[in-house]
């Protein structure tokens, strides 16, 4: 998963230094390469798969479906039954009606359920794609939620008791280290510059950092072929750190992205992004 | 790594964001978090899950960014270095050759990776440069390469550098490293075979 795109990227570092360049002197030349091929990726816009899985998306909202057989139309995910245009921006918020502070995949999922009858721990169960697979319809109603907030400013308030509480969950759940190898979000996400062999990691603790990012998800990834959501980048993170999966929808997730989503406070949003 | 941490830290300071400001949340309150949230490890039960908790040590480091006040940093080293197991030959370099193998290997314990096929790796080159061989490497460690020639291929570095690898917050810490050998990551002869590579005078880190 992670490091499974790590050949390409060495590819491509390594047909940028020419075989007589010296490893040890490489390291600029090598994240000036990646950073390059970034750029080719950002270049065409419309070249990114993930509209697809938006357009997709967007489908799956207003069609009738599951065993209520209605759409998503009545749906509200802050903003009143059905506005979608600039509700991602406004997300994570706390939802009187479910009593909790939902991410826009938590929330989709309680709407699929309460309005269209869907069984949740089925949608739970392997929520996330595997590599080549497309999205999962979740994901791509998400995709197509961020979407509508793309080129807005993320403005999440946290000003409510409960939201409150999500952020300062989640950076207390960003610095908790346990599992076999004691690993914590800060132990790759929070220092400037830092690599996980030559993929640069994003400096997440500081607000800068996270405003870079943070915003481009949902994102078409190119090495596994297919839109992650979120939800679904922190599962790989987990993975990562040889911990258990953590469900979609739990309270750590939700903890996690508001801390998140709050550092990233005023950056912009470019969704779907499309990542390495 | 030490130095790494403190910088965090520092960092953290210029830039505090709103959410430090907030009250920190109840500990047990983040940790039921966690295993409500958590699907357990994909393991029997006494193998991996009560390591979901966070020891005296892990929770130490949390709480201080990775960065504790001197008399907690002496605790760590003390208790840390007491869960150290020592080969009973007294020999501590096995084969540089499976060590850059294991170095290089990522497997082991993802969620995606039980039961086991093979051994684990300790994917030292996701953090550590450590031969000019190798052109991927990451730099969250600081860089290995001729880590045995800077230290003379002295006997006494040997043990160091197998006490680092077994447990590295006896040397360091709150060291952003896993305590490989004390948590039963690798194995002894795993840590040796890592020794070698950094100890040895014909292995890729010292040419």
């Amino acid at each position: 998963m992670t490091f499974g795109f790590r050949p390409l990227l060495v590819a491509c570092a390594i047909f940028a230094l020419g075989s007589s360049a010296l490893a040890q002197d490489s390291d600029a030349a090598t994240e000036k390469a990646i950073e390059k091929y970034r750029q080719m990726l950002k270049e065409d816009p419309w070249s990114n798969p993930g509209l697809l899985d938006a357009d997709r998306g967007e489908g799956l909202w207003t069609s009738a479906r599951g065993p209520k057989k209605v759409s998503l139309e009545q749906c509200d995910l802050g903003k009143g039954p059905g506005n979608v245009e600039g509700a991602f921006a406004e997300l994570p918020r706390y939802f009187a009606d479910a009593d909790r502070v939902m991410d826009v995949e938590t929330r989709i999922l309680w709407c699929m359920e309460k309005l269209q009858g869907f069984d949740r721990a089925e949608l739970i169960k392997r929520p996330h794609p595997g590599g080549g697979q497309p999205v999962k319809e979740l994901g791509a109603i998400a995709t197509y939620v961020a979407s509508k907030s793309s080129g807005m400013k993320y403005s999440a308030k946290f000003d409510q008791p409960k939201e409150k509480e999500s952020v300062a969950l989640g950076e207390a759940l960003f610095v908790r280290r346990s599992g076999p190898f004691d690993f914590a979000c800060t132990t790759c996400h929070a220092a400037p510059n830092t690599r996980i062999r030559l993929q640069g990691l994003a400096h997440l603790s500081n607000p800068e950092g996270a405003r870079k990012v943070i915003g481009e998800w949902p994102a078409y990834r190119v090495s596994s072929t297919h839109v992650m959501t979120m939800q679904h980048r922190l599962a790989d993170c987990f993975w990562q750190m040889r911990l258990p999966e953590p469900e979609l929808g739990s309270d750590l997730t939700v903890a996690l992205i508001s801390y998140l989503t709050s550092q990233a406070k005023g950056g912009d949003i470019s969704a779907p992004g499309l990542k390495r | 790594m030490r130095i790494i941490a403190i910088s965090v830290v520092a960092l953290a300071l210029l830039t505090a964001s709103p959410a430090l400001a907030q009250q920190k949340p109840d500990p047990a309150k983040v940790d039921a978090a966690v295993k409500a949230s958590l699907k357990t490890f994909p393991a029997p039960p006494e193998v991996w899950q009560p390591r979901l908790d966070a020891d005296e040590t892990m929770r130490a480091c949390a709480a201080s960014d990775n960065s504790p006040p001197k008399a907690v940093v002496d605790a760590i080293a003390k208790r840390e270095r007491g869960s150290i197991e020592y080969p009973a030959d007294g020999q501590f370099i096995g084969d540089w050759k499976k060590g850059e193998a294991t170095a290089q290997s990522g497997y082991g314990l993802r969620s995606t990776d039980y039961p086991a096929t093979r051994a684990n790796g300790g994917n030292c080159y996701a953090c550590h440069q450590l031969s000019k061989t190798e052109v991927s490497y990451g730099t969250i460690g600081p860089s290995l390469l001729g880590y045995g020639k800077l230290r003379e291929f002295k006997a006494d570095e040997v043990k160091i550098a197998y006490e680092k690898v077994y447990n590295s917050h006896a040397a360091f810490p709150c060291s952003l490293m896993p305590r490989f050998g004390s948590n039963k990551v690798l194995t002894m002869d795993q840590i040796k075979d890592l020794v070698a590579l950094l100890m040895s005078k014909d292995s890729p880190v010292n040419q």
